[in-house]
């Protein structure tokens, strides 16, 4: 076999290896909002969160030269638009997914701001673990080319179904999300663990953006979420709020994703705006495959306004 | 019926406010011979103006029309192709007091600009692309566009003497006539170098979608094309994203060597300053402007970015070659014979349509070496 031609073998290739570059922002976000979520509360801003790491981590990388300062600034960024919704929805009669929709808008509209002088340069990328190196086939060795935030993600998924069930901070969480009034009666303030929880939601999707900016596809322009973060906010529902199910539906999403370009690659050209909506017609597939009127909304925490 | 005939408060306000204005300013301000001369022209684009391509290059156009005096620009970004841009078209005329409008993207045309075409028929208006058609449309509006496919096809030379894998590959948006050209011109380029050259045309379906770039050029390079080209409005993701994976870029829209230095063949690129010099030109001598305006490199609204370090003598022989033969004029890249890649006959024996031929403004097909589905 010719090393440049791999032919069919290029499409579960391909979904391989969009699964690894083009989940992990959805792995971030889906955990960071499946936190905030589980404390009671929903943000939708993480979309414009979202944006607002990748100009942050991108602007901050050109000007120190350094990946590692962008990123972490990106997370500051986003703890900062986190912890102004925990703030402001703790007001009595403060909507939290009205005010989600405002920081969306808002935190796009600064970043698109802010980014303007970022859009030409070229800023550092995030590195790469190369786990190809077993094969001589370069198609292989760049689809194993993983980035480390992906593994970070996927030990951050299992840390958090872990921790959810077997810490006192999960517990905590959990029993704020589940009801204020409990919470209330143990002594704890379900404001400030719902402040603290959305703080790291939205740090976790300033992560998220950073790796959009500085790893894959890797450079800042105003369209490059594309309304990812939206899309992570639904996949927590559809992960039912649980991190594993964050985890798997972010590499599903991924995956898909890739089979479109993928199968024109190799030549299926026919009615590709089909195999681009797969994604969708797949979360469709598992949503309807998996409801059942007698456990709609299991795992739902109950102080959720969507369920109360 | 008499209500035709009432004039609502605020325009009776706003037509004795002018008309006081004017009686006032023209008896007695010898100023106001330099506000007669002064035209407001619009920009609408649809991406942001610095996006390294198909923005940028009208914005730099644009930004050449603010140094000419007596002329002032008003400029909106980010508009989407919906009602919206007629919002953007409607305030340009009343707040900013524009009287030539540039609606930069494809889908603004229709129905957008034509619904403003009809209600300010005293404005002008004129599409970038291959829209408007004298028998259907009105006379206040135009299109203007250049023949691009022809850098697309020294983009193809470029590529054909770069390439060893013998194939090639082009990440489109949608099968519009001008990005089927921009393909079809490609391909031929390469295999007037090598007829064994074969292109992989990936569409993604949308102008601007940064991630499924990077996904398309991804799998063309692990599908073992080379050469990368793109017709998206941003090119800069595959750009970076190709010379990454190690591939060879021939640019578009604009020059994108300083993001791939080593990698970068060559670039069409887009000269809209000579033609939006040109529209303002007959707009401030008070003559008709044209409603059908095509160029290509002859004319200057096209031009190719400076050949890269990569591309070997041979190639640069050719193309100087290649590209002094379209100054001349009458260059066709469409000749036949010539299949698409169904097998039909697209242009018979002898048959042969000039960058201007306006049968290529209709395209429908991709050629015999392309690999792809226009649907």
């Amino acid at each position: 076999m010719d090393a440049t031609e791999i032919g069919l073998w290029g499409v579960p290739l391909a979904v391989l290896g969009g699964a690894i570059r083009v989940s992990t922002p959805f792995i971030f976000v889906s955990l960071g909002e499946a936190i905030t979520e589980r404390s009671g509360r929903i943000n939708l801003g993480l979309e414009g969160t979202l944006v607002f790491g990748a100009m942050t981590a991108y602007a901050v990388a050109v000007m120190t030269g350094s990946p590692w300062l962008g990123l972490l600034a990106a997370a500051a960024a986003g703890l900062c638009f986190g912890l102004f919704h925990g703030w402001i929805c703790k007001f009595r009669g403060v909507n939290d997914i009205a005010i989600g929709i405002a920081l969306m808008l808002f935190g796009s509209g600064l970043a698109f701001f802010f980014g303007k002088p970022f859009i030409r340069p070229s800023a550092p990328d995030l590195p790469a673990i190369p786990f190809g190196g077993w094969s001589d086939i370069p198609q292989v060795q760049a689809a194993l080319n993983v980035n480390v935030l992906f593994l970070i993600g996927a030990a951050l998924a299992v840390f958090l179904w872990w921790a959810f069930r077997n810490t006192r901070a999960g517990l905590i969480l959990r029993v704020v999300g589940d009801s204020s009034d409990a919470a209330r009666a143990m002594g704890l303030n379900p404001n400030t663990v719902r402040l603290i929880a959305t703080g790291i939601g939205g740090a976790l999707a300033g992560i998220g953006g950073a790796y959009l900016s500085l790893y894959y596809p890797g450079s800042w322009t105003e369209g490059i979420s594309s309304g990812q973060g939206l899309m992570a906010v639904a996949l927590v529902i559809f992960a039912r709020w649980n991190p594993l199910g964050c985890f798997a539906a972010a590499l599903l999403f991924g995956g898909a994703g890739a089979l479109g370009p993928a199968l024109q690659s190799v030549g299926v050209t026919q009615g590709y705006y089909l195999f681009y909506a797969a994604p969708y017609i797949l979360t469709l597939v598992i949503m309807i495959a998996t409801s059942s009127p007698s456990r709609s909304l299991a795992g739902a925490p109950g102080e959720l306004s969507i369920t109360k | 019926m008499t209500e035709r005939f009432m004039l609502s408060r605020r325009d009776l306000l706003k037509t004795s406010a002018a008309g006081a204005a004017l009686g006032l300013a023209s008896a007695s301000f010898p100023i106001s011979r330099a506000f007669a001369a002064a035209v407001t022209v619009g920009f609408i684009y649809v991406g942001p103006k610095d996006d390294y391509g198909y923005n940028q290059a009208h914005a730099e156009g644009a930004a050449t029309l603010k140094a000419i005096e007596g002329i002032s620009v008003v400029e909106e970004e980010n508009v989407p192709e919906t009602v919206d841009v007629q919002k953007t078209m409607e305030s340009m005329i009343n707040l900013d007091g524009a009287s030539l409008i540039f609606p930069t993207s494809f889908g603004y045309f229709d129905p957008h600009m034509l619904a403003m075409c009809e209600k300010f028929p005293d404005m002008q208006f004129r599409h970038c692309g291959g829209m408007w058609n004298k028998d259907k449309h009105p006379m206040n509006a135009g299109s203007y566009f250049g023949y691009i496919g022809m850098g697309q096809y020294l983009n193809g030379v470029a590529a054909g003497h770069a390439t060893k894998t013998k194939k090639i590959g082009f990440v489109a948006a949608k099968p519009i006539p001008q990005v089927l050209l921009n393909i079809n011109s490609f391909l031929l380029g390469a295999r007037s170098v090598d007829p064994a050259i074969t292109c992989q045309v990936i569409f993604t379906g949308e102008w601007s979608l940064a991630v499924k770039e990077a996904e398309a050029t991804n799998a063309l390079v692990d599908q073992g094309a080379d050469v990368i080209t793109c017709h998206v409005d941003s090119p800069k993701v595959v750009v970076e994203t190709a010379a990454g994976r190690g591939a060879f870029i021939c640019g578009y829209h604009a020059n994108q060597s300083p993001l791939a230095p080593e990698k970068y063949l060559t670039g069409a690129e887009w000269n809209w300053a000579k033609v939006y010099k040109m529209f303002v030109d007959d707009l401030v001598a008070g003559k008709p402007m044209p409603n059908f305006t095509r160029g290509g490199l002859a004319d200057g609204f096209v031009k190719m970015s400076p050949l890269g370090p990569a591309v070997s003598e041979a190639a640069r022989a050719q193309f100087d070659g290649t590209l002094a033969e379209m100054m001349k004029g009458g260059f066709s890249v469409i000749k036949g014979p010539l299949k698409n890649n169904k097998g039909d006959v697209v242009a018979t024996e002898g048959q042969t349509f000039v960058e201007a031929a306006i049968e290529l403004e209709s395209m429908d097909y991709l050629v015999e070496g392309v690999v792809g589905s226009t649907a």
